[in-house]
Formats: structure tokens, sequence, C-alpha cells
């Protein structure tokens, strides 16, 4: 594996940083949207589409686009076993600005799981983002 | 009906991410990170069949999603996040040949179990 230079690993964590956020922000304006829109519970894929008339809605689905764009960008340069973990810290994002921001109650047990998460990141964050060169020939 | 739902959404999940995995690294790494070069990178997947059927496991798995929490509590959904971190790291380590070591395993671990506890 050749030894990878300071801009790189910077290209990647940059890359990391845009779908944590991306994905966050665009689940947080989708589930505000969402609640202003009510219940839609129906197996016609129409009938979601008038959700579609919602600012909010629109924007999380802009944003959420954005977010498999810059995940797609991210497995292209890392490993998916270090994608996966990394990237869950969506979750404790999500879980602080519900309480902080949109004033969700959090249960113990919500808390316990947002450090354990939080954990899992960390242990994940130490390892080198790729441990493969080249394309996966093997598959192909 | 739910559990073969909880089944279709973490194998089709896993499937899509391991084929986006595989068809993003055959593609070649983004090597900066402007719109223009992002947008290339969208307009190559449009004939890379790896990452479109990777697209198209993840939509069936959203689908999939979609109809069991029409059926059943979110907590039913739990199962199928969290197989899916452990699955996709077991394929990352044989198919994809990522070297996972004991931090990834812990990490993949720990992160089941914290979304199962999130979720719950």
């Amino acid at each position: 594996m050749r030894p990878l230079s300071q801009t790189e690993v910077h290209k990647t964590r940059v890359l990391t940083l845009m779908v944590v956020a991306t994905n966050v922000i665009g689940n947080v304006c989708l589930s505000r949207g969402m609640h202003q829109v009510g219940k839609i519970v129906s197996p016609v894929p129409a009938d979601y589409i008038r959700a579609l008339a919602n600012p909010w809605v629109i924007a999380g689905v802009c944003i959420l686009a954005m977010w498999m764009v810059s995940n797609l960008a991210l497995l292209s340069r890392a490993d998916l076993s270090f994608v996966l973990p990394v990237t869950a810290s969506s979750y404790v994002l999500i879980a602080l600005i519900g309480h902080f921001w949109l004033h969700e109650h959090i249960s113990w047990l919500r808390w316990l799981g947002v450090v354990v998460i939080t954990a899992g990141v960390i242990l994940a964050e130490e390892t080198p983002a790729r441990t493969t060169e080249g394309a996966p020939e093997h598959l192909l | 009906m739910k559990w073969i739902l909880v089944g279709i959404i973490a194998l089709c999940n896993t499937l899509g991410d391991v084929l986006n995995t595989a068809g993003m690294k055959r593609q070649g790494e983004v090597e900066d990170l402007r719109p223009r070069s992002l947008l290339r990178m969208v307009l190559r997947i449009l004939r890379n069949p790896l990452v479109l059927g990777g697209l198209a496991a993840l939509a069936v798995s959203f689908f999939a999603l979609l109809s069991l929490l029409s059926i059943a509590n979110v907590s039913f959904a739990i199962p199928a996040t969290a197989a899916s971190y452990l699955l996709e790291t077991l394929l990352a380590k044989y198919i994809l040949k990522e070297d996972v070591r004991w931090r990834r395993w812990a990490a993949a671990t720990l992160v089941a179990i914290g979304v199962a506890l999130l979720e719950w």
C-alpha cells in the first residue's frame, strides 16, 4: 500500500464530513417537512408526491441527493468497513440536534446508544481509511 | 410477512453497499471535491453497472422499509439495521478483501448495538 500524503488523507476527511453533514441536515429538513405535511401511509408512491409541495421536504430531498453523491465519492476513496462505522456519527448528531434544538425527549437508553456509537466511531477513525489498492479485480 | 421484510431490508442494504463500493473502486478515486468533478463522477456512474445495481438494491431496501414501517413499529426495523452493519463488515472482509481487524470489528459491533439502543 502506497503511503498516503497529508492532502489525500485530508480530502477523505472532508468528504466524510460532507457525508455526515448532508445526512444530518437532509434528515432534519425532511422530518420537519413531513411533520407539516401530516401522516401519509399508502402503498401507492403517487400519494407521496403531495409531500413534494412542502419546501422543507424539497430541501431535504435535494440535500439527501447530495448525501448520496458524496457517499459514493467517499466509497471511491475509502473502505466500506471504514465508511460504515465512521458515518454512523450522523446518528449521534441527529440525537443531539433533537435534544438541544428540537427539544425532543431522549431516554437514558437512547443516551447510552449515543455513547456506544461514539465509541465505535472513534475506534474506526483510528484505522487507515483505505486498505485495498486499485479496483477489486478478483470480483470482475 | 414482517420478518420477510426485515430480511429483504438487511440483504438489499448489504448488497447495495457492497456493489456500490466495488463499482466506485473500479471507477477510480474521486481526485477533488469540486462540483464539476462530482458531476463527472455521477455521469460516469450512468455507465457503471455495479453502482446502478447497487442503487437499485438500495431502492428496494428503502421501499421494503416503508412497507415495514406501515405494518409494524419502528423497533421492527432495528434487527435489519443492526444485522446490515455486521453482514456488511463480513462481506467487506471476505469479498472486498478489506483489512478488517479487531478495531473495525469492534466499531461495527458497537455501532450495531448503539443503533439498537437508539431506536428501541
